[in-house]
């Protein structure tokens, strides 16, 4: 039933990582590290202590599709999407684009791959700079990464307000003049400027109004069908992710927990973790009533977490300290096709225990 | 270095079977009685700008029982907060004033009190639970002080006895080790038990009203789902009604009783919980719950309500949301101010052609209800 053991092999010198399977990827990223050294004195003497805020982390981001990151906040989710930015520096790890190694790119390469990764943030009121006028805002990819001149940019911002459902003549406001929804819809302009690849999410909805929230996402869905678009999306609202995503991994203190095609998961959530985030989220009807846990505890701090599986000290389950994966991080293992769990005696949830959760 | 929360076998096999008992927290009874604690009628806050006088609150009559939850839902600038902070009296003036309307609290009208009466109150007979914690608690005190402090205010407690009290207040909020934790301040604790603090400080001096301004918005999923809980066994326990404003319906769905649906100062659809999911009459409330996507399975796309909300200063003289109404009616139809009409016991429809389907059915109800 497990696959302990992968054999490491190639596609494309892309090396295979569990939980990792598409044919196609725009983005794969391998082995992930991203530790911040928070610990030892100014003479650089003493114990090193690591916030370990991505800990081997590895999956794909298919042509196309949308992949999703979930977890409480703290579990690495977001580092994860700086990193791909380019916003941070990896410890350790390889971030591939189109099958080639970013670390190791041309000049030209990372320029290339700099236009075709792109981002929308959470907040639209403080992701856009409120002394320039939107046309500048969109604008603005296109001054530094294009040849274009002005009166092509001026097209070119054009036809992009058009298509994010706004009006032309528009772009000569600054942003105070829009409510919140209008100004995400600038947002994805601005990503959507030199025709990325794969644009990074990051909560894109939840700082928007109800009412608002199904048109961005609506628009997001179109954008992405109509230029092919990847996306890769920061969320923790569950429901988001269910209507957005393809694919998704659950993500608990910088290690992903259970990851696979987004219907699978939410059929049949294994590890009690995902049980666990998925029981908490607000039902959509009050005569929903889910049999709800909560996990003992709160997210403990990623400073020097246990060398072994690192959901041990959250599990409601007995632990048995001297198990392999006490001390020893556990590999995601494919329990059932396209559906990948961390699996320990203590991290699998099962009817009998009581912490499976059945939505339908 | 931040503190691990580590987890003793006891907490842990008390959250255990916890966790185990299943719904018996109270979620889906209704503590709800048929005593009303506060009545809010035809309240009316305006404010005076530059653009001119903008109606934040437009006539809204609402009332909450004891062991109630009553849902206040709409998006940004619909009032629902505003309408709380007048029930306060916190209403900033100016710009903003408290033009007409009652507040009734255990048979006394707050808005015909003084201001040093009213400093009673609050805090007191009703209090109140932020969106942000951190905001809510002095980083410079303690929380023992804190808590303490609107304890001595209240109940005039010194002493031994008030941080017996303190401690007391801590434990109904169930923070763990609450003696150990009294002595901390506001950064030593998590967001999730910051807002247990803040829950503790409202409940404190035993209030008929808690207003819920969004309380948990800050916090993540598993930690909201836990002080949900919190409150709603709170409010078993001590009876207390329970104005949860909030633009989420799937808090509505799990923590309210009835729920009052605001939009532009008003509100355009009263009912039970059940009645909003089940049969929603106006329009938008109609779009509101169909746009949220579902976590119970795979939603197809999503219906949308097209346009924006609308600009408080500039409303339309008749229905506001007609702008955005998906059905089809005259621009005369639009004019007509909608009054709030009970279709249904307990049903509370703004009626109009422009953002009710099959308003035939009810026309005759318009003029009977005032």
């Amino acid at each position: 039933m497990t696959t302990t053991s992968q054999k490491p092999q190639s596609r494309n010198g892309i090396p295979s990582a569990p939980g990792c399977s598409a044919t196609d990827p725009v983005v794969s990223i391998r082995n992930l590290r991203k530790w911040y050294n928070v610990g030892n004195n100014l003479l650089g003497i003493g114990k090193k202590t690591f916030l370990k805020a991505v800990d081997d982390v590895s999956f794909d981001v298919e042509r196309g599709k949308t992949f999703g990151l979930v977890g409480e906040s703290g579990c690495g989710k977001t580092t994860t999407l700086k990193v791909l930015l380019g916003l941070e520096i990896p410890t350790e790890g390889t971030i591939f684009y189109e099958g080639e190694d970013v670390a190791t790119m041309s000049k030209v390469g990372r320029k290339e791959f700099r236009t075709n990764v792109q981002a929308v943030f959470q907040d639209p009121w403080s992701s856009l700079n409120p002394r320039m006028r939107v046309g500048s805002i969109v604008g603005e990819p296109l001054e530094i990464a294009t040849t274009n001149t002005r009166a092509q940019i001026k097209d070119r911002v054009s036809t992009l307000l058009e298509e994010v459902g706004l009006n032309p003549y528009q772009s000569n406001l600054y942003p105070h003049e829009f409510s919140g929804g209008q100004r995400q819809r600038i947002g994805v302009a601005r990503a959507l400027a030199l025709n990325p690849k794969i644009i990074c999410l990051d909560e894109p909805v939840s700082a928007l109004d109800v009412s608002i929230r199904a048109q961005i996402m609506n628009l997001l869905v179109d954008l992405q069908e109509e230029h092919g678009l990847a996306y890769l999306l920061v969320a923790h609202n569950l429901a988001t992710v269910r209507y957005m995503c393809h694919g998704m991994a659950v993500m608990y203190l910088g290690v992903i927990q259970e990851m696979g095609e987004t219907e699978k998961l939410f059929d049949n959530p294994m590890h009690i973790y995902t049980n666990a985030l998925v029981s908490a989220a607000l039902p959509s009807h009050p005569d929903i009533q889910r049999r709800e846990f909560l996990l003992p505890g709160e997210v403990v701090s990623p400073i020097d977490p246990p060398p072994g599986d690192v959901f041990m000290s959250r599990t409601p389950l007995e632990v048995d300290k001297s198990h392999k994966y006490a001390n020893e991080r556990p590999p995601l293992a494919e329990l059932e096709p396209d559906h990948w769990v961390v699996e320990t005696p203590w991290s699998i949830a099962t009817e009998e225990s009581g912490f499976k959760v059945d939505l339908s | 270095m931040a503190k691990t929360t580590r987890t003793t076998k006891k907490e842990k096999d008390e959250i255990l079977s916890e966790a185990l008992d299943l719904d018996t927290d109270g979620f889906g009874k209704s503590a709800a009685s048929s005593e009303v604690v506060l009545d809010l009628k035809d309240l009316q806050t305006h404010f005076t700008t530059r653009w001119g006088t903008v109606k934040a609150v437009d006539g809204v009559s609402y009332n909450v029982k004891r062991g109630e939850t009553l849902g206040v839902v709409g998006e940004s600038g619909s009032g629902k907060s505003v309408s709380a902070l007048s029930i306060m009296r916190l209403v900033p003036s100016p710009p903003g004033e408290i033009v007409s309307g009652e507040v009734i609290l255990n048979g006394r009208d707050l808005l015909k009190l003084s201001e040093k009466e009213m400093t009673s109150v609050r805090g007191g007979e009703i209090s109140m639970i932020l969106q942000d914690p951190m905001q809510a608690l002095n980083p410079v005190f303690t929380i023992e002080n804190q808590v303490g402090e609107a304890i001595k205010i209240h109940q005039g407690l010194r002493g031994k006895v008030l941080v017996d009290k303190v401690v007391d207040s801590l434990k109904k909020v169930r923070i763990p080790a609450p003696d150990t934790r009294a002595k901390d301040y506001p950064h030593q604790l998590s967001g999730g038990m910051r807002q247990r603090v803040v829950g503790a400080i409202g409940i404190s001096s035993a209030p008929s009203v808690i207003i819920a301004d969004e309380p948990t918005t800050s916090l993540d999923v598993t930690i909201q789902a836990a002080y949900l809980r919190l409150l709603r066994q709170i409010q078993q326990e001590e009876g207390v009604g329970i104005i949860f404003i909030t633009h989420d319906f799937g808090i509505v769905a799990k923590m309210c009783d009835r729920v009052a649906v605001m939009y532009a100062g008003r509100i355009v659809e009263l009912s039970d919980v059940r009645t909003i999911f089940n049969s929603p009459l106006h329009e938008y409330t109609k779009a509101l719950i169909e746009s949220v996507p579902k976590l119970e399975e795979k939603t197809g796309r999503l219906p949308q309500i097209e346009g924006q909300p609308p600009l408080l200063h500039n409303l339309p003289p008749g229905d506001a949301f007609a702008p955005r109404s998906p059905l089809e009616f005259t621009e005369e139809d639009a004019s007509i101010r909608p009054e709030l009409c009970e279709v249904e016991p307990g049903h509370w429809v703004q009626l109009c052609r422009s953002s009710v389907q099959n308003f035939d059915k009810y026309k005759h109800l318009i003029g009977n209800a005032a």
